[in-house]
């Protein structure tokens, strides 16, 4: 019977408590849907199933706190299960190529649609040529699942039970986090897990239950590194989760629609009021950043470089842009800055992925990771996924939307996960450099400046400029200081011609 | 609009950007950036608040004159 866990959202996360259900027994959950806010002294976060089934039961009381591996909650399979699985089978390692094959025929921006719709782009038919799924398949799509509420299991859309936006869609939750692992499901059925000798026997010596490892091989079969990783939580890229949020202004941005389990307000007041107090959770995020960051500073051969960069061409190309635009759709300085560091990620791999294992695991897609400064204390930096592949407008409208919710501690798991290179932009509050520390798993950090007047000799004549400084730290390990210069020359050039981002 | 309807709405937008800025307590002379600590996207925000709630929609050229509470009540007074 499958179960969901309390997952383990980040590398120091021992304990948490569910301080509110986002579905109720009777619900039908689809993976990646969202079923619970989740306590764990420095955040609250919203959990997604990495089960698919019928809600049977709680297993724990709101505000309860429990060891991380609890079952939380009691999931019936259904016959689809074995269906879905077959056609994905397995998590995805973060940075395969598993997104990229597995639906063709779907442009990324249409893909990163369908995310924050949180409609699951495998199961839309689509009207465009040859089949492909179009930006209004989506769209209806998202729509439809909207007004049918709570879907049920022949429902075409995706969505999450009572609330559509947001959903993480099944390809872009890359990796069951290692305590709350999908058991394959045709090893329900059978009663038995396809693993390799290896993994059976590095299992054994273990003492851990492969029906409970997630299998990456083809099938869903588990290899020896599934169980290694399994066993090693702490080099997974959930340690990112590490510095989460440290949200201190819940309650204002509350969805004022009800909610499944509204009936429990009550009872997730006092699970709320019984929580820690603003100041033990700054502390707490505080002693969770710090170790990451020794982590960082004890494993990584940081190198750094910066080079200062003429932003005159792009800021006068968003202001031209800027000029006829309502207030909501006008851009930011940071959008630009952020749609090119992702283009760059592209043509220069060696900075962009995970180093796990003892290995460089580059990623074909670029999930860039954005740094967001909390006001009342602390930092997070989700992910905007496949940013290489978004217009400047895109990427603005996603940075809008992680702003607000990052601020409202309403982010996804999946995108604490899964940044593949991150950007920090700290010059907003007036400083000219930054010198980043690296994210581990990540193997790099772009980080940019103030914008200030400088001034500027080219071709032999000088002017002022606006300019920013563009710094990286990256991982020796993984990469030198040509490819990384090669890196900043990228962001540089491609913010000489800003219509072509 | 007169300076107190523009004030109250100033105010009032600032608290639902940084519900942590009282309005109480709020210095008409603070500086949005240095002192309120509102970046980029917090102060697009906060001018569309203010679209919504008295009409004055700000173009890009005039951001930079907008540097602390006082100026931009006095901005939305003008216009609204």
């Amino acid at each position: 019977m499958p179960e969901l866990l309390m997952p383990s959202l980040g590398a120091d996360m021992e304990h948490g408590k569910v301080v509110e259900w986002l579905v109720k027994p009777g619900d039908y959950v689809h993976r990646g849907d969202l079923v619970a806010e989740v306590d764990t002294e420095k955040t609250v976060m919203e959990i997604e199933s990495f089960e698919e089934g019928v809600v049977a039961e709680y297993l724990v009381e709101l505000g309860e706190t429990v060891p991380v591996g609890t079952p939380i909650a009691r999931v019936t399979g259904t016959p689809a299960d074995g269906a879905i699985q077959a056609s994905s089978p397995g998590a995805a390692v973060p940075g395969s190529a598993e997104d990229a094959v597995e639906v063709p025929a779907i442009a990324p921006p249409i893909r990163s649609l369908a995310h924050r719709l949180g409609v699951d782009v495998t199961r839309l038919t689509g009207t465009g040529r040859r089949g492909a799924v179009t930006r209004a398949d989506v769209e209806a799509a998202a729509a439809d699942a909207a007004a049918s509420g709570p879907v049920g299991p022949d429902t075409s859309a995706e969505g999450a039970p009572a609330r559509v936006a947001g959903s993480p869609s099944r390809d872009s939750a890359p990796v069951a986090p290692p305590v709350a692992r999908a058991p394959a499901s045709s090893a329900e059925g059978t009663g038995r897990v396809r693993s390799s000798p290896r993994a059976r026997r590095l299992a054994a010596d273990l003492g851990l239950d492969l029906s409970t490892v997630a299998g990456t091989a083809p099938g869903g079969a588990v290899t020896e590194a599934d169980v290694r990783r399994a066993t090693e939580p702490r080099e997974r890229p959930e340690a990112t989760t590490a510095a989460a949020p440290a949200t201190t202004h819940r309650g204002r941005d509350r969805r004022s629609h009800s909610r499944p389990g509204g009936e429990d307000a009550e009872a997730r007041d006092r699970a709320r009021a019984s929580g820690p107090s603003v100041s033990d959770r700054v502390a707490s995020l505080r002693r969770a950043i710090g170790s990451l960051m020794a982590r960082s500073k004890r494993e990584i051969p940081h190198y750094y470089l910066s080079t200062t960069i003429d932003l005159g061409p792009a800021l006068e190309w968003m202001r031209r842009a800027n000029a006829g635009r309502p207030l909501a759709e006008r851009l930011v300085p940071a959008a630009l800055l952020l749609a090119a560091s992702a283009r760059a990620a592209r043509d220069v791999p060696e900075v962009n992925g995970f180093f796990v294992d003892g290995e460089f695991r580059q990623s074909s897609a670029v999930h860039l990771g954005v740094a967001i400064a909390l006001r009342g204390g602390g930092l997070v930096a989700p992910a905007i996924h496949d940013a290489d592949r978004l217009t400047p407008d895109e990427v603005m409208a996603s940075l809008r939307d992680l702003v607000a919710r990052a601020r409202a501690g309403r982010l996804h798991r999946a995108e604490m996960a899964d940044p593949t290179i991150t950007v920090t932009n700290l010059g907003e509050l007036g400083v000219e450099t930054v010198f980043g520390v690296i994210y581990p798993p990540q193997v790099a950090l772009v980080g940019f400046g103030r914008v200030i007047e400088r001034p500027w000799a080219r071709d032999g004549l000088l002017g002022v400029r606006p300019v920013v400084t563009a710094t990286l730290s990256a991982d020796h390990r993984v990469s030198d200081g040509l490819r990384g210069g090669r890196f900043l020359a990228r962001v540089d050039e491609l913010l000489q011609r800003p219509e072509e981002l | 609009m007169n300076e107190s309807d523009a004030r109250a709405a100033v105010f009032a937008a600032l608290h639902e950007i940084a519900p942590d800025v009282e309005p109480d307590d709020l210095d008409p002379s603070a500086r949005l950036r240095q002192d309120l600590e509102l970046d980029s996207l917090d102060f697009l925000r906060l001018l569309e608040v203010l679209a919504g709630s008295t009409g004055v929609s700000t173009p890009e050229d005039d951001y930079r004159d907008l540097t602390t509470v006082q100026a931009l009540v006095d901005y939305i007074a003008k216009r609204g």
